[in-house]
């Protein structure tokens, strides 16, 4: 069991996402950085898809009613346990009755917290994430508050495994950490500016020359109007050759809409499930978790690379998150 | 063939397009197929999702290819030509209790159109509506087939509260709010159906590719129905089209 004292920006429960309904208008919602949530899980011992804690830019304080594996991956956001820090993307032990703090962001803006067991919430729909507009999923449907006790469930066998290599050594600490972490390569790099790679849009072609050089070549600024929805940027100005009416049709996480008045809006985890926009581009999936690190005013320039690329770097990453997973499994022997 | 054209939405989603304008006939063939990868049950295949012109279907590229998934859909193009065997299309009937406080802006769209609020009610419920997609919010149909002589154009200040259940109509379009929102259209009627339960097995009463069917009802009916609704009761009535 887990308590909220301080609630944070945004603070919810989120997994991989609400699929199977998205033709009934169900948006997808999940977690913004699949990555960094999957690794969160991953070195905890649980399954890739159980529901983290989704950490916006200012942390809650967070106190553990028991003892718990606990890891912290994404942006970092400063995290502290009885105020020492204590280090992001590793697993951690932290003691019953210790409190978990954050201070300012480091690099990044969102955070995810992973306890073994996964965090105990009934599924909506097949999924645990939470859909704030409709208020389902999640933790009752909504953000986390003060006083909110979250429950979490009983530990697998490597996450059993996982403890086995972490105790407390009887010094009064609150916390131990592991003596290892996940490989640097695997471990984005969130400074601002960025760069995301980005495949052409369907609309690509009907962009005026100049809208479509200067879409490769030139820096976009993310605006406070940006949240789970999408990020809304400025820079160039982008306009259609000819101006023309489209037609609504799905979009995807990472698509880049381009509305009339010219500034490209990302689309994220909770995206509607059709747009009728124009789409300049689509983020390559294994750069959304840049992308979702960014906060407002960051800088962000856009690199063009093609279907084929993008895919094999998909399937790379996927290898590599296979590779993590048989690793932890392995040095637990 | 060339009626159709095949293009990503970045590296996990693939979209076929249709070249020719929205019909009902192009729909049936978007949720026929849109059917059929369903109960294909492919590996890889996360969801599929219909629209005016297109069907996106989105995977996991390190479980199936662009390439074979792409090879998948025009197999299934070709048998659909061959055999004109496009599923069946369903009507789903929807009461609704036209007028007052439910439909606050059915005088409105009488006097618009000079025409009486019987007449508004009888146009409204002769037409079975086709559900072209669904989007905007979870349960909200995009509906063709209005009749032009009850089309009114949305309100320009959208209210602040439009119920949930509210029918509406836009322009030459009509729907229903599946949640209570603000909203410009022009509310004629209210269904005490319930058009989104997340903790049922089956969260909605219809989908893309079915017809909605208005019914008009009085108030007694609307609070008997409310109430089956409430204790889960209520038959939604859903009948297989003919023709």
């Amino acid at each position: 069991m887990i308590l909220i004292t301080k609630p944070g920006l945004l603070t919810s429960v989120q997994d991989l996402g609400r699929y199977g309904y998205q033709k009934y208008g169900v948006i997808a919602s999940g977690v913004m950085d699949q990555l960094a949530h999957r690794v969160a899980n991953l070195l905890v011992g649980n399954p890739d898809n159980e529901p983290t804690i989704e950490i916006t830019l200012l942390g809650p304080v967070i106190e553990f009613q028991e003892d718990a594996l606990i890891s912290l991956c994404g942006g970092d956001l400063s995290p502290t346990i009885d105020g020492n820090p204590i280090r992001t993307w590793r697993a951690v032990l932290v003691k019953k009755g210790s409190q978990l703090r954050f201070g300012q962001s480091k690099n990044g803006c969102r955070a995810y917290l992973a306890v073994a067991g996964g965090i105990n919430v009934p599924t909506v729909m097949e999924s645990s994430s939470t859909y704030l507009r409709a208020e389902i999923g999640g933790f009752q449907g909504r953000a986390l508050k003060a006083g909110d006790q979250v429950s979490t469930g009983a530990l697998n066998d490597i996450s059993r495994s996982i403890l086995k290599h972490l105790s407390f050594e009887d010094k009064g600490e609150s916390f131990v950490e592991m003596d290892w972490s996940v490989a640097t390569d695997l471990v984005p790099n969130f400074e601002s500016p960025a760069t995301v790679r980005v495949i052409r849009g369907r609309q690509y072609d009907l962009f005026s020359e100049e809208s479509r050089s200067r879409f490769y070549s030139e820096p976009f600024t993310v605006t406070t109007q940006s949240d789970r929805m999408g990020y809304r940027l400025t820079g160039p100005h982008l306009e259609l050759e000819t101006p023309a009416e489209m037609i609504s049709e799905a979009v995807n996480f990472g698509s880049i809409q381009v509305p009339s008045e010219g500034n490209p809006i990302v689309l994220l985890a909770d995206r509607q499930t059709t747009g009728g926009y124009p789409k300049i581009g689509q983020i390559a999936t294994v750069d959304l978790p840049i992308i979702a690190q960014l906060k407002p005013s960051d800088t962000i320039t856009f690199e063009e690379i093609s279907h084929g690329e993008a895919q094999l770097l998909y399937i790379e990453r996927e290898q590599k998150l296979q590779q993590l997973y048989q690793g932890i499994s392995l040095k637990l022997r | 063939m060339d009626n159709y054209s095949f293009q990503p939405l970045g590296d996990s989603a693939i979209q076929l397009f249709f070249k020719e304008e929205p019909s009902p006939l192009l729909n049936r063939t978007i949720s026929s197929i849109c059917k059929g990868l369903e109960g294909k049950k492919i590996t890889g295949i996360i969801e599929s999702v219909p629209s005016y012109k297109a069907l996106t279907v989105f995977y996991e590229p390190w479980n199936l290819s662009y390439d074979t998934l792409k090879q998948q859909l025009e197999e299934m193009l070709d048998q659909q030509e061959s055999k004109d065997k496009l599923s069946p299309s369903y009507v789903v009937t929807i009461p609704t209790l036209y007028g007052n406080e439910y439909g606050p802006d059915i005088a409105l769209v009488a006097n618009k159109n000079n025409l009486s609020i019987e007449e508004v009610i009888t146009l409204h419920t002769q037409k079975d509506y086709l559900i072209y997609m669904m989007g905007f919010m979870p349960g909200f149909p995009y509906l063709g087939g209005l009749d032009k002589k009850i089309a009114t154009p949305r309100h320009e200040n959208p209210k602040a509260r439009v119920e949930a259940g509210s029918v509406g109509i836009a322009g030459d379009q009509t729907g229903i709010y599946p949640f209570q929102s603000p909203g410009g259209w022009n509310i004629i009627g209210r269904t005490p159906l319930k058009l989104f339960q997340p903790d049922n097995e089956q969260p909605f009463l219809y989908k893309p590719g079915d017809y909605l069917r208005f019914k008009a009802i009085n108030e007694e009916e609307f609070a008997e129905i409310e109430e089956a609704v409430k204790q889960g009761t209520y038959h939604v009535k859903r009948e297989e089209m003919k023709g």
